[in-house]
């Protein structure tokens, strides 16, 4: 076995280019004659527009061109990528997307002109120079002003703010109703799940180039996912065939779900490149950023459960307003029906389920996945109402969750809400918890928070999660409209050093880093002499990219494929040169022998005589050692885990601190754990960030209060705790070839009912009869549930 | 337009800018030094933090124009000539200090500054000097770890599987 195969805790080879300034993210891209773009952007969340002048803005100095809605009525919308069909048998409501606003203006921050000029000053000196003539209308903000579709359309031609009415699983309906009208004991809890904004610290960036020699076009974008870019530009928006358009994520700093999607400023830069036959770039302020990247969560959510006097559930029900903004951004379908609703069950055998979503349209920036994507908000309901229950019951929150735990050998099992989990243990997870956050030492240092003034308390949560999205046949089956594979080329090169194409992308996962991992493993070979391609559609296979936790469970099983069959082509080649049948090639650390002999040969000489092929049975055996894989999972992957905050709560201020932040995760094989160490503490910041203090708001005319870094606060050092994170209570997954389930999104999942269950202890235990407090859990907020 | 000439990682670099020009736009447009980031259009995000005259200083937040004859130090200036990693850089790669690296110029540049005034911080330190430098994505336990280790002091090992 070679250092730093599987379960190496290798450091990671981007670091160097990352640490040095070399890195090369989209903005640092400035091809030749480049000319910048700038975006008049609707003021009003709701308008008419009635007239764009342009005239003036045209004679200013350097402009070359000023784009409006006009200039795209011809081109298609930008698609929603998952159908979601209602409880009624209705297709959900599609209005189109169009590239720049036209029309209407929908939210604050709606683009509806772009100004081309020869310098990113003159391109928005003209920009003001623009005279739009544009009604206000009443803003629809408010979800359940919307829902009753009392006043103004956020889209005229649909004739509802409705955009889906979806009951999972609708013929569980009834059941569950019934159950819960015959329980002896329900709790229910309203709660919001707070409005987020990505806010990757890297702006959003698109060049776009066109060469009239050959119509080749070239977008340099800010993207996780080079491929769906290219086949959503292709296939639904500009209609340019996919072998024309190359697209290139180069590195990305950071995305979260925001840079997932495909956004009008991507078309925009392309269409002007092909007109001025010039470079067109465009990079997001972060004022742009707020008021046009895909927002996140954005639930309004009741939830019930039912259950026995001691404490064993028989149902939960959910009623969900989800947000959609006031555009279907891709994913934005899927991520509150399928990725949401399936996962309300849990880690508990509770026999009923029931989830209805209405998804609804607002004239605010549309809403989309953001790390964790339905799962936090899923969590969040089923472990805020768990707790609520055991305080009403009596019942101790760690006593409750075991009592209804899944258990380790009813594997595979089949959730009520229509998902069959494969692995799993979480008593495991629970066990290794109580010692890690040593809840036997609690009290003692209840006691000793209570002597300095301040209220202590405990928060515990366990979450189950879906990745490794997902088994094309299906997500078809319920509305995708794309496969969800992901691929793999392994090209040997003839010296022997290897470099994989990978579909999934890196923009801080470490894959450059961790892939290599896997196919050294495999080969027995140093993985220094493997490389990774990712991010430019002109060199890798047709993969679907990184997001949902997916790049190991389904890219990393395609990197395994691929070199399972290098392996069995490169035998067959040994088997030539060691004059044997294959089946009595044995292959070991990078060695090709026969048993019993000593008769061997390497790996590096097997590679040069594929490429060289003398004394080689051509007949049977083609040349090269080059193999691509596509790999579609079986089943999504189940990692679960249990976490534990302690924080103290200032009567005298509401100030939460938090104390500490323990994770325990099953991920399955771990390649490199200090990478997942990473994602999890990262996860964690975004979770604790929900929590305490992040909040998107609009107020009632649809303007952005939070939109700016001063107004929207995001998790700086000083905010938050060193954290334990541990993931060695593992169980494989047992539906992919490495086992791994996937780890980017767990700590953004499992943190934020964490600190809420904490800082509703701390109050309660304080004498305060607070049963639920909204995220984020500010001072002011926490104030006042103390004193009302 | 005015010139302006700056002695940057060591070197005498002369340049026109406009007076509105920004000394982070100066370093990316101008000088082709694009390892300093601009992430915010506020001054709250620190990933374009360099130094000017020793100091740390965010560079989006001060005008070129003005900086006629003063040095600055950016993250391209910090590996030693043959590419080696200095102490600072070194411990954010042995400690994970960074994922996707957008922030890491910034960081590492507030990093140095620290240190020069502080050479031994303890944690809350160092997560109190970090306050004007936004990472969204290490949740910055690794970049205080790394900020340990490259003070001389222990850091909790790495949570092994
Ligand atoms: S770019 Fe200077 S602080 Fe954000
Ligand atoms: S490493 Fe991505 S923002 Fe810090």
């Amino acid at each position: 076995m070679p250092d730093g195969g599987i379960g190496a805790p290798t450091k990671r080879r981007e670091d160097t280019r990352f640490l040095t300034g070399r890195g090369k993210y989209t903005d640092d891209f400035t091809p030749q004659n480049t000319s910048y773009c700038a975006f008049a952007r609707s003021q009003v969340a709701n308008g008419k527009i009635k007239s764009i002048d342009t005239s003036a803005a045209a004679a200013m100095p350097g402009v070359l061109a000023i784009f409006t809605g006009e200039d795209f009525v011809e081109v298609g919308g930008n698609p929603a990528g998952w159908a979601i069909v209602s409880r009624d048998g209705e297709p959900m409501k599609e209005p189109k997307r169009p590239v720049l606003a036209h029309g209407k203006v929908r939210h604050v921050g709606d683009a509806y002109a772009a100004v081309i000029a020869d310098t990113l000053e003159e391109a928005m000196d003209a920009v003001e120079a623009i005279e739009a003539d544009i009604e206000e209308l009443d803003a629809v903000v408010d979800m359940a002003s919307a829902v009753a579709n009392s006043g103004t359309l956020v889209h005229d031609e649909i004739g509802t703010n409705t955009c889906f009415d979806w009951g999972w699983i609708e013929d569980n309906r009834a059941a569950t109703d019934e159950a819960i009208k015959k329980a002896p004991h329900v709790t229910t809890l309203e709660l919001i799940n707070n409005r987020l904004v990505p806010n990757a610290l890297e702006p959003r960036c698109s060049i776009g180039e066109y060469d009239p020699g050959t119509g080749d076009y070239k977008l340099t974008t800010t993207s996780q996912n080079p491929h769906l870019s290219r086949l959503l530009i292709s296939a639904f928006v500009l209609g340019i065939p996919e072998n024309k358009l190359t697209v290139l994520a180069p590195d990305v700093g950071g995305g979260f779900g925001s840079k997932i999607y495909h956004y009008g400023e991507e078309a925009l830069v392309l269409a002007a490149a092909k007109k001025l036959g010039r470079p067109v770039k465009w990079t997001a302020t972060r004022t742009e950023a707020f008021l046009s990247d895909a927002h996140g969560r954005d639930h309004v959510t009741k939830i019930e459960l039912a259950c026995e006097k001691d404490g064993t559930f028989i149902a939960f029900r959910t009623e969900t307003m989800a947000n959609v903004g006031a555009y279907l951004s891709n994913f934005s379908t899927a991520t509150p029906t399928f990725l949401h609703g399936t996962l309300m069950a849990g880690n508990y055998t509770v026999p009923n389920v029931y989830v209805n979503v209405k998804a609804v349209f607002t004239n605010t920036a549309p809403v989309d996945a953001y790390r964790g994507a339905g799962r936090p908000e899923a969590t969040y309901s089923l472990e805020r109402v768990i707790d609520k229950c055991a305080r009403e019951l009596g019942m101790d929150p760690v006593e409750i969750r075991r009592k209804n735990f899944i258990k380790k050998d009813q594997y595979p099992y089949a959730s009520a809400a229509g998902l069959e989990y494969d692995s799993g243990n979480y008593d495991a997870l629970m066990d290794g918890l109580e010692k890690t956050a040593d809840f036997a030492g609690f009290e003692a240092r209840r006691a000793e928070s209570a002597k300095q003034g301040k209220l202590r308390g405990l928060g515990i949560n366990a979450y189950i999660e879906a990745c490794g999205i997902a088994p094309s046949n299906l997500v078809g089956i319920l509305g995708a409209r794309v496969g969800l594979y992901d691929a793999a080329t392994v090209r040997v090169n003839p010296t022997g050093n290897i470099s994989v194409m990978v579909g999934a992308h890196s923009h801080g996962q470490g894959h450059e880093t961790a892939f290599p991992q896997i196919v050294a493993d495999m080969l027995g070979v140093d993985p220094e002499t493997i490389d990774i391609v990712h991010g430019d559609t002109s060199k890798i296979p047709f993969g679907m990219g990184t997001y949902g936790s997916r790049s190991l469970a389904v890219c990393g099983s395609a990197v395994f494929r691929a070199t399972e069959k290098i392996i069995v082509k490169a035998t067959a080649i040994a088997a030539h040169m060691l004059e044997d049948e294959p089946d009595n090639i044995d292959f070991s650390d990078g060695v090709f022998s026969i048993a019993g002999t000593n008769k061997s040969v390497g790996f590096g000489d097997v590679a040069l005589k594929a490429y060289i092929p003398h004394e080689y049975p051509i007949e049977g055996l083609e040349p090269g050692l080059e193999e691509t894989a596509f790999y579609d999972p079986a089943n999504f992957t189940y990692p679960s885990g249990a976490y534990a905050s302690e924080v103290e709560v200032d009567p005298e201020t509401g100030k939460v601190t938090i104390c500490s932040m323990v994770a325990l995760d099953d991920f399955g094989v771990v390649v490199n754990p200090m990478i997942v160490t990473g994602q999890v503490e990262g996860g964690l910041a975004q979770g604790i960030g929900q929590a305490l203090l992040e909040n998107s708001v609009y107020d009632d005319n649809g303007q952005l209060l939070s939109g700016s870094l001063m107004d929207y606060a995001m998790p700086r050092a000083d905010d938050l705790p060193s954290f334990v994170v541990d993931h060695s209570h593992a169980t494989r997954c047992n539906h992919n070839p490495i086992g791994s389930k996937g780890c980017g999104e767990a700590g953004a999942i499992g943190s934020p009912p964490t600190i809420v269950n904490a800082v509703v202890d701390a109050l309660a235990r304080g004498g305060h009869d607070v049963d639920h407090i909204d995220m984020p859990v500010s001072p002011s907020r926490v104030w006042a549930a103390m004193n009302k | 337009m005015p010139k302006v000439t700056m002695n940057i990682n060591g070197r005498a670099r002369s340049t026109e800018v406009e007076n509105r020009t920004l000394l982070s736009t100066a370093l990316r447009e101008k000088l082709h030094l694009t390892g300093t980031h601009i992430g915010c259009d506020t001054s709250q995000c620190g990933a374009c933090v360099v130094h000017v005259n020793g100091k740390a200083v965010k560079s989006c937040a001060v005008f070129a124009v003005e900086l006629d004859g003063a040095t600055i130090d950016t993250i391209e200036g910090q590996a030693a000539p043959d590419g080696s990693l200095n102490v600072i850089q070194q411990a954010f790669k042995d400690h994970h200090g960074l994922q996707c690296g957008f922030c890491t110029p910034g960081m590492v540049m507030s990093a140095a500054a620290l240190l020069k005034d502080n050479p031994k911080p303890n944690e809350a330190e160092i997560r109190d000097y970090l306050e004007g430098n936004i990472c969204r994505c290490t949740g910055y336990q690794g970049i205080v770890n790394a900020i340990m280790a490259a003070s001389g002091q222990a850091v909790p090992a790495i949570a092994a599987e």
